[in-house]
């Protein structure tokens, strides 16, 4: 068990890439009990990615993901399996199982690898829900809500056994702006109620500098996205990076161009 | 240009190749979840609720107008050589041996079969799938092999269905219709069809073509693009690699049993 | 839930179950045709069993009362050597003897045993002496054709229409 002050995760010049399309290049970072860290870059620049490689899903082309004290590389599927009891994992759209209840999808994971009374198991579940505001919810399907409420199901049900480690993919995309605050709020206040570390992969600056404790920017390159800054949301408002002002301040031309690269103009409207 | 099509055709080869061996690591670890899947027999019945029950009408029917137009069709030509009488013969041989595990096979895999894929499809693209990963909960003990299983018992079930249910379609025209005395079709009938030799034999086949189906479902969509295009795809490959497997396999395993 | 889906899938199973058991009774030779039972087992020598086949019928007027395990060759005298499983309960005397029939005009081709009078009775692995081959067709034409007194030209037409 990691102590206090051993980082939940850390990651150690993690590469990765598709084939022979480089990904991601030398990345590290790590998470501490109790940080929110937002992990932000451009669309597809591979965040997605990042977060599969954190759960386990795939494997790293060089580097280590060390989670909860296990290195996820040499882990054998016992071991991973293990490891991602004590995690939990929002994907973009929630990814609930379509053919069961809002309470049903709570459930499974308790279901699974908890033995509980049939009773505990229904106060758990509700309880759960009531903390994202669904309670309401618990007897309709996925397909009966909407996608901002069926990703807060899945918010209940990623944290339905305690999860020391939470993991968020895309959590702000697309969402209304009511909708926007409760999940920056919900994001942050079950951080905090369950001891946890969570990490927050997004493009989103607003919601994301609100609640986290640390900020890590990745930038794309022809090796790969690398990380290009680090710090606090203040610090990296005050970055000189050039790459960081313009994701930052949102301006259409700086490091990342305007124009995909093309052929001349003259030759285009001949 | 020729140099091109050659690597072509190398290349597609050795995907052809590369396939065949995902597709039987597939089946090889399925079979490995078999201990697992039977201590939640719960999970099978439901599977063979949605494969089986859900196939009921569309077996039924379809065996009672085979047996129909084979009692009908044999009828006419039998009555050439003066052996009408062996109707009921021609009409259980054809459904017991050939016809009532083809059909029902080809069947199978345009309505379980496309199910299968379809719904694997697109819990894969919706990231189902990885959701149950990450929550640590095997996709496939969980999802996959219940549906495996399920299809292997379902499929020698429906045959054995289309099969009784043709051979009283076969009665129906021969006895109703046509007025062939009912004690010669049934003796007939009784002293021709050799349990060992031709039900069981047909029996087997129905198995073996329930795995195929079954397993070539579940494969492609296991492995198909998380796409709109990717989950029509998967649907299609199952019916079409399907039907042709079954075809293939009918004939290596006819020749086999009755050469 | 899950009950009603037990109940279902019990019923889809028991349908599927009642199908292959009227297959097996009613459909297959199981029930009927069955060589249930002791038997034991004779042979008999013939010069042409015709299309004569493993797992044919015996039968005596017309009732089956065996069938034929095996055929073989026997290399001594070049005679077909028919092995016979007959039910034990139905004795013939070992004077009985055996002919190679068809059934109908283009049936299949059984063993019919006619009983003798002797008052011994054939026992396991006798052999019955008494034998007929089977009509084969062409020695028939040929037999018609060239058994004839007046080898007169006309007579080939007639045959061909046999």
């Amino acid at each position: 068990m990691p102590t206090s002050s051993a980082p939940l995760l850390s990651v150690d010049r993690l590469s990765f890439a598709y084939g022979r399309r480089p990904i991601l290049k030398d990345l590290s970072f790590h998470l501490s009990r109790g940080e929110v860290l937002a992990v932000m870059g451009g669309s597809g620049v591979g965040k997605t990615t990042i977060l599969r490689l954190l759960a386990g899903l795939i494997k790293p082309a060089s580097g280590s993901v060390m989670l909860l004290g296990q290195d996820l590389a040499t882990a054998d599927q016992r071991d991973l399996y293990a490891v991602r009891r004590r995690m939990g994992l929002l994907f973009q759209f929630g990814a609930l199982l379509t053919d069961l209840t809002c309470f049903e999808n709570v459930a499974f994971p308790l279901r699974e690898h908890a033995r509980l009374p049939e009773q505990m198991l229904r106060d758990l579940v509700l309880l759960k829900l009531e903390a994202v505001g669904l309670r309401g919810a618990a007897d309709l399907f996925p397909s009966e809500i909407s996608g901002g409420m069926a990703r807060r199901v899945a918010l209940a049900r990623a944290i339905a056994l305690d999860p020391e480690v939470i993991l968020y993919d895309e959590p702000f995309a697309g969402l209304d702006p009511i909708s926007l605050g409760v999940t920056a709020r919900l994001i942050r206040a079950l951080n905090d109620a369950l001891g946890a570390g969570s990490i927050v992969v997004t493009h989103d600056v607003a919601e994301s500098f609100a609640i986290a404790d640390h900020v890590a920017v990745l930038a794309p390159s022809a090796d790969g996205a690398q990380l290009v800054a680090y710090g606090t949301p203040d610090a990296l408002r005050a970055s000189e990076d050039p790459f960081v002002q313009q994701f930052l301040g949102g301006h259409e031309n700086g490091p990342v161009a305007f124009h995909m690269a093309a052929p001349g103009l003259e030759e285009a409207f001949r | 240009m020729r140099l091109d099509m050659l690597s072509k055709l190398g290349a597609s080869t050795l995907s052809l190749l590369a396939a065949l061996g995902e597709f039987k690591w597939l089946g090889a670890r399925l079979l490995a979840r078999l201990p697992s899947v039977s201590l939640r027999p719960s999970l099978v019945v439901r599977q063979i609720h949605f494969l089986g029950n859900h196939s009921l009408a569309i077996i039924v029917v379809s065996g009672l107008f085979v047996g129909l137009v084979l009692g009908l069709q044999g009828y006419y030509t039998l009555r050439r050589y003066g052996s009408e009488e062996a109707i009921g013969l021609l009409v259980a041989l054809a459904l017991v041996r050939e016809l009532g595990p083809v059909v029902t096979a080809l069947l199978f895999a345009g309505r379980a079969g496309t199910a299968l894929a379809a719904e694997i499809g697109l819990m894969k693209s919706g990231e189902q799938l990885a959701a149950l990963e990450a929550m640590a909960v095997d996709p496939l003990k969980r999802i996959v092999a219940p549906r495996f299983f399920a299809g292997l018992l379902v499929m020698p079930l429906l045959a054995a269905l289309f099969s009784a249910v043709g051979v009283m379609g076969g009665w129906l025209v021969a006895v109703g219709l046509i007025g062939v005395d009912d004690g010669a079709f049934w003796s007939q009938i009784t002293s021709g069809v050799d349990f060992w030799d031709d039900l069981l034999n047909g029996v087997w086949k129905s198995c073996v073509f329930g795995w195929a189906v079954t397993h070539i479902a579940l494969y492609m969509g296991l492995e198909c693009k998380p796409t709109p295009e990717g989950v029509a795809r998967a649907t299609t490959q199952t019916v079409v690699v399907g039907s042709l497997v079954v075809l293939g396999l009918d004939f290596v395993l006819t020749a086999l049993m009755f050469g | 839930m899950q009950r009603n889906l037990n109940l279902l899938v019990g019923l889809f199973v028991l349908l599927g179950a009642i199908a292959l058991i009227f297959l097996s009774l009613r459909v297959s030779n199981l029930s009927g045709g069955g060589d249930a039972g002791p038997s034991y087992t004779v042979t008999a020598a013939f010069d042409n069993i015709g299309g004569l086949k493993a797992r044919a019928a015996v039968k005596s007027a017309g009732v089956v009362v065996g069938r034929v395990r095996e055929i073989r060759l026997d290399p001594q005298t070049y005679q077909a050597l028919v092995v016979m499983d007959l039910t034990q309960g139905v004795p013939f005397p070992k004077d009985s003897s055996a002919k190679i029939l068809t059934s109908g005009l283009l049936g299949e081709q059984y063993v019919g045993l006619t009983p003798g009078a002797e008052e011994k009775m054939l026992g396991a692995n006798d052999r019955i002496q008494m034998t007929q081959s089977a009509v084969v067709l062409e020695n028939l034409i040929s037999q018609f054709l060239y058994n004839r007194s007046d080898p007169a030209p006309a007579e080939p037409s007639a045959a061909k229409g046999l």
